[in-house]
């Protein structure tokens, strides 16, 4: 049969689960970006525990957002225990 | 025939602008044709509407590749790689910013309206819902659909207060939007 | 006598079919919602609470119960309608079978879409490829207006005494349940005129409180032959049924369709592509680019898919120089297009022709004019006697 090359890896529809699941480009559906204060940012990691799709990368003595796949949802806000994060419009960042 | 492609989010009444656009046409006698391609069915993924018109019944189904007009509900999606993609030489964009273009965005971009919908959605109806200010601006840039005919149409799909609310966002759009013309 | 004009309205495919229903009068809907059908069911409820439907309402917890309660309520003497995709077809199947083997007459929308296997929400004709084999009648539709047309001629083909069969009507799904359009909807009295000649027919075999009859009874060794036989001469009846209701239907309606199949320029063509469904309109405009440019291409829309309408295709096809299928699914196995192998069967009548397979469409993927410019190429190589592809996935192609 004609195709020769594939894109795909596996013979059926199998996803690997070994790394973190993140795989669609979700960061362009984003219209708030959570903006991380390092100064006040105490490196507790509640943010990157809530994280639902599990993007907060660690830095050295903070987190910050995987901006590739951050929806911009908003929780890691939220949960913040210092008030380090803030949710700033994506327009603010666009030129 | 022409052809609109709206580029907006899911919960921004992407795909409702692009099917009230078809019923004004329908309106005016033309024939049409309107739908969405959704990737994921949620509020803030991207969503793209295409609505064709002619005066003859529309047999292709396919999305639309080479629009004459881009009308683009979100201004965060002007860094999309493939807005521009395929545009039609004296294109045409219609887009809900509150910042005018500096400079000549594409090629083939040739006449561009710039109306802050967002702004004026909110002023007049409480919420971020900025698609039938855009259709108002589409009719005064474009000119291949009246205003009275847009305005119509709004009653199938709103009533009472909020209809009032949603026609005087289509008829600012009309007389507030900003048009930038490239050679 | 002709109908009325009717109301011209932009509405979705499935708003289409909804009204279409709502026009024919069921007595029973019994549906459950899935994408991409959601919205014949939320419209025919809406319907149903604004009191323009008038029909019991069967809130079922599943496509399976659906199927159940729209079968019996025929068999009862009602008319029923339903709509499901994919995975409710799946859900339903052993009901699909038993409402095609008890000949109840229900009429049922299909939104097209993949299959279980790959998880995809998304358009392709491999729900319709799986059920081919439940003895249903089964056609496909190519715009909003044909959904609302075929499903009130669909009534009346389903419930015709020489028919007695359940028909499922398909259409894409996204791009044409999804796709609105300007449609005339017909006057509720037409509709009831066009359909009373059904009244005027004997009266099939039904449950009666006061004759006692079973529905579904065993068949045993050569009964259960002649059940079958009786059921393939039904099936085979209604090919030119189905011509004449869509003849009937365009002298009152002003609307046809051509029956079994259509024929776009295909009279003086050398070589005609075959395809279906939303594929079809876009065909439409391609071979006008083409013939626009000298090539003498044809284009068969293939609307009666079951039963198989042989005649008209091997009237349509004979004598041309090569066709082309483009397939919305796969046939596994044969590992082509299924209404490719289906139509390669016709060989001995057709003639040795080439006839060249094309896949296309799966999983929403576009149905675009250049793909089909490529599908009408090919296919005029192979009438010149050129080497060719049996079989070509184009979007795999095309990406290399």
């Amino acid at each position: 049969m004609a195709v020769k090359k594939f894109s795909t890896k596996y013979e059926a529809a199998w996803s690997d689960a070994d790394q973190l699941l993140l795989c669609l480009d979700t960061g362009t559906w984003r219209t708030k970006r959570p903006v991380v204060d390092k100064e006040k940012c105490t490196y507790c990691g509640l943010c990157a525990i809530y994280c639902p799709p599990q993007c907060m990368i660690t830095r050295a003595d903070f987190f910050e957002p995987n901006l590739n796949f951050c929806k911009g949802c908003g929780i890691c806000a939220k949960e913040c225990l210092r008030g380090a994060i803030t949710m700033r419009p994506e327009g603010d960042f666009t030129s | 025939m022409k052809e609109i492609r709206f580029h907006g989010r899911g919960g921004q009444g992407a795909v409702l602008a692009a099917r009230m656009l078809a019923i004004a046409c329908v309106a005016e006698g033309k024939c049409v044709a309107s739908f969405p391609m959704y990737g994921f069915e949620r509020r803030g993924a991207p969503v793209v509407a295409f609505t064709r018109f002619d005066d003859k019944p529309i047999m292709e189904k396919t999305q639309i590749y080479n629009p004459d007009c881009l009308v683009v509900i979100d201004p965060g999606l002007l860094k999309l790689p493939t807005l521009f993609t395929g545009l039609n030489p004296n294109g045409t964009l219609i887009l809900n910013s509150a910042k005018a273009f500096e400079k000549q965005p594409n090629e083939n971009l040739k006449l561009a309206g710039v109306v802050n919908a967002t702004q004026i959605a909110v002023e007049e109806v409480g919420r971020d819902v900025p698609n039938t200010c855009l259709l108002g601006a589409f009719a005064a840039v474009t000119g291949w659909v009246n205003l009275k005919s847009v305005q119509a149409c709004l009653s199938e799909y709103f009533s009472g207060d909020i209809l009032k609310k949603n026609l005087r966002c289509v008829e600012r759009g009309y007389n507030e939007v900003k048009v930038t013309k490239w050679q | 006598m002709k109908a009325k004009q009717g109301e011209l309205k932009v509405m979705t495919g499935n708003s289409a079919a909804a009204y279409g229903a709502m026009l024919c009068r069921p007595d029973v809907v019994a549906s459950y919602p899935i994408t991409p059908q959601t919205e014949v069911v939320e419209q025919l409820s809406r319907f149903h609470a604004d009191g323009i439907l008038d029909a019991e309402m069967i809130e079922v917890e599943g496509e399976n119960s659906a199927m159940n309660a729209c079968a019996a309520a025929t068999l009862a003497g009602g008319r029923a309608f339903t709509a499901t995709s994919s995975w409710g077809l799946v859900y339903m199947y052993d009901a699909v079978l038993q409402a095609a083997g008890f000949r109840a007459p229900v009429v049922m929308v299909n939104v097209n879409r993949e299959t279980p296997g790959i998880l995809a929400v998304s358009s392709g004709q491999q729900d319709m490829i799986q059920t081919r084999d439940a003895g249903w009648i089964q056609v496909i539709v190519e715009n909003s207006q044909e959904i609302l047309d075929t499903i009130i001629m669909a009534f009346r083909l389903a419930e015709d005494y020489d028919i007695q069969l359940p028909v499922m009507v398909n259409y894409d799904g996204f791009y044409i349940s999804y796709l609105a359009e300007g449609v005339r909807i017909p006057a509720r009295e037409d509709v009831d005129q066009f359909l009373s000649v059904l009244k005027t027919q004997p009266q099939r075999t039904i449950m009666d409180p006061t004759r006692p009859i079973g529905a579904g009874s065993h068949g045993l060794m050569t009964e259960f032959m002649e059940l079958r036989y009786r059921h393939c001469a039904a099936l085979d009846r209604a090919k030119k049924k189905f011509d004449e209701i869509d003849k009937d239907y365009g002298d009152f309606f002003g609307r046809s369709y051509g029956g079994q199949i259509e024929e776009y320029r295909t009279e003086d063509a050398d070589f005609v592509i075959l395809t279906s469904g939303s594929a079809v309109g876009t065909s439409r405009t391609v071979v006008d680019a083409k013939r626009a440019d000298g090539v003498k291409v044809g284009l068969v829309k293939m609307r009666m898919f079951r039963p198989f309408p042989q005649e008209k295709l091997i009237k349509a096809i004979k004598g041309k120089k090569a066709v082309g299928v483009i397939d919305r699914s796969v046939n596994f196995g044969w590992n082509c297009g299924p209404i490719y192998s289906e139509l390669r069967a016709l060989t001995p009548e057709i003639g040795n022709i080439p006839i060249l397979s094309f896949i296309d469409g799966l999983a929403s993927i576009d149905i675009t004019k250049p793909h089909i410019e490529r599908v009408i190429d090919d296919v005029a190589n192979a009438a010149k006697g050129k080497p060719y592809q049996a079989v070509t996935w184009i979007p795999l192609e095309e990406r290399e």
